[in-house]
């Protein structure tokens, strides 16, 4: 999926390319943050792996393999920040030492593969860890249905971005439909390694993934033949159920709203369809594909996939909204941490 | 994309090209690839032109021409899609050999696989005839953030350790009669690239360590200094400046 030169023009490249380096810029801080000065050698070297497994092959069947993306991958294991920054180093070199990705496209591809990857998983993830139960299996959930929902999304960001600086006036509905066609699939496969892999690292060294640190097992004492906990700062568990609730309720309108405000809306023609129709462009396209095109059949299939894809747009839609509204509840709930326990977050 | 591409990327020597500081060079061949994006489509000369550059660089720098025309095959995914173009494209349709194709389409396809060709070619040229070390060196120079470049240096540092540990395992997997085949063997596979993680996580600890015992502050020490003189801007420059020549000749004429 690396986007060469020349697919995508110039002014749109650059803005990309601004919004990859701002993603940059905040994610260096932010790596600083759950990494501090390890920041360097351990990014570096989670960047190799994630270099080295996109070339580990999974076989599909009759000699067909895939390999992973690893967006939500580095999400789920080191963190966001971590992420995208390794996902973006990565593509870097991709794209300067193996022609991999064009060096203008590269904005657009660190913006679609790294940013939106990473963050819609991330974002999916932390919801469905918090309306999920604790323990290890939703943390597999999580990761399978964050892996699954992460390349159809970046599907999606790419089908925005060439809508809005493609080359060639392909109609967005075909790009939609085959871009998410296609990525639906591979996403799944994303999803069931993304899953095994993290599980995988579960059951060996838990501390690790980022991901899963409310599952650390709290330190339990024995004083005087009985098990007391550890004094550790311990949050209020009745806030935690009642939030949980929340996000349930409010994760479960708001994909079935979207589902369904979708399915409505996609079942009208658009704008431009529209027009197109009116003029009788449209006709004169028909007529020549049953003329004996080899793709006639486009149309029907076309119809009825773009119910899929505009549901699917608007659970990922969703997603994107998660992420908006968690990042700034995190960065208030932890200026206010700081704030107000600089000894708990010592222990 | 082997564990050993890295090294064949690069093809010693002592060519002017070689010789130039990194930076220059990467400045040269983004600027480059700019003016090839922004030119028009139409003016399909202007891409012969394009290519002629190209090949005089190649020609200075003594990169032999199958060299890098195999190297352009990483954009074959793309080509397949370019194909694709005409076929899927609105527009007005002209009939080429009894097929329907989209006169918007071919423009579209022609479009991509010119500027992604030329694209590929300056990036491939740039890689052959710079080193790994010197590569870093310049992306330092040209300002990118110096943790940014760390990281980098790092990962590639370390991707061949990362990938011959991947391969390892593979071996260790293939001499206990392994033999992935289809989807009910990703569990196994995934236990791997779980195991690779944490060894990967793990090194990373270690040689920071080593790293922090060494003195190590939170940046690297600067052994050499990549510098260019004036002279040598004018004769990197001077592909971008002829391709913009030759792209404004493009839009006027």
């Amino acid at each position: 999926m690396h986007v060469p030169d020349g697919f995508i023009d110039a002014p749109t490249s650059a803005v990309t390319g601004v919004v990859a380096a701002g993603a940059l810029a905040v994610s260096l801080r932010g790596a600083r943050r759950e990494l501090d000065e390890r920041t360097a050698p351990l990014a570096g070297l989670v960047a190799a792996f994630i270099f080295a497994v996109q070339m580990l092959n999974f076989p599909v069947a009759a000699g067909t393999s895939g390999h992973l993306l690893g967006g939500a991958l580095a999400a789920i294991l080191v963190g966001p920040y971590t992420g995208v920054l390794c996902v973006s180093v990565v593509l870097l070199m991709q794209g300067v030492l193996f022609a991999d990705g064009g060096l203008t496209a590269l904005g657009v591809n660190i913006t679609d593969m790294a940013l939106v990857t990473t963050v819609v998983s991330y974002a999916v993830f932390r919801a469905l860890l918090a309306v999920l139960p604790r323990g290890r299996r939703s943390v597999t959930v999580a990761s399978f249905v964050a892996a699954f929902l992460s390349v159809p999304a970046a599907a999606v960001a790419f089908t925005l971005v060439y809508a809005v600086g493609g080359t060639t006036d392909v109609s967005m509905g075909k790009v939609a439909t085959a871009m998410i066609g296609v990525h639906v699939l591979i996403g799944v496969g994303e999803a069931v390694i993304t899953a095994l892999t993290v599980g995988a690292v579960i059951a060996v060294r838990p501390d690790l993934v980022h991901g899963a640190r409310g599952l650390r097992q709290r330190l339990r004492l024995r004083v005087a033949g009985e098990l007391v906990d550890a004094p550790v700062g311990t949050p209020a568990p009745a806030a935690r159920a009642s939030r949980r609730g929340l996000w349930a309720g409010g994760l479960a309108a708001s994909l079935v709203l979207a589902g369904f405000v979708s399915f409505y809306a996609s079942a009208n023609p658009d704008g431009l369809e529209k027009v197109a129709h009116d003029r009788g462009i449209d006709t004169k396209e028909k007529e020549h594909a049953s003329a004996g095109s080899p793709l006639a059949g486009y149309g029907v299939a076309d119809v009825s996939d773009q119910r899929l894809s505009g549901g699917l747009a608007g659970v990922i839609g969703v997603g994107v909204t998660v992420v908006a509204g968690s990042a700034v509840f995190w960065a208030v709930r932890g200026r206010r941490g700081e704030d107000a326990s600089p000894v708990d977050s010592g222990l | 994309m082997g564990a050993g591409h890295a090294h064949r990327l690069y093809r010693r020597g002592d060519s002017p090209v070689h010789t130039l500081p990194p930076h220059t060079k990467l400045a040269a061949a983004f600027l480059f690839v700019l003016v090839v994006v922004s030119t028009p489509r139409e003016a399909v000369w202007a891409f012969a032109v394009y290519a002629v550059l190209l090949a005089v660089v190649a020609r200075l720098a003594r990169v032999p021409a199958r060299f890098l025309l195999r190297r352009l095959l990483i954009e074959v995914p793309f080509v397949a899609f370019a194909v694709l173009m005409p076929f899927v494209a609105e527009g007005e349709r002209v009939h080429v050999l009894g097929l329907s194709l989209s006169v918007n389409g071919l423009w579209g396809a022609w479009n991509v696989l010119a500027k992604g060709t030329l694209g590929v070619a300056a990036s491939v040229l740039l890689a052959a005839t710079t080193e790994l070390r010197q590569l870093l060196l310049g992306l330092e120079r040209l300002k990118l953030p110096p943790l940014l470049v760390q990281i980098a240096s790092f990962m590639i540092r370390y991707g061949d350790v990362i990938t011959d540990e991947m391969r390892r395992m593979r071996i260790a997997r293939a001499s206990r009669g392994f033999e992935a085949r289809g989807v009910r063997h990703w569990g196994v596979l995934a236990k791997s690239a779980g195991a690779l993680f944490i060894r990967s996580y793990e090194r990373g600890e270690r040689v920071h360590l080593a790293m922090v015992s060494r003195g190590y502050a939170g940046s690297m020490p600067v052994i050499e200094e990549a510098t260019a003189s004036p002279a040598q801007w004018r004769l990197a420059l001077a592909l971008p400046c002829s391709a913009l020549v030759v792209c404004l000749l493009g839009w006027t004429l």
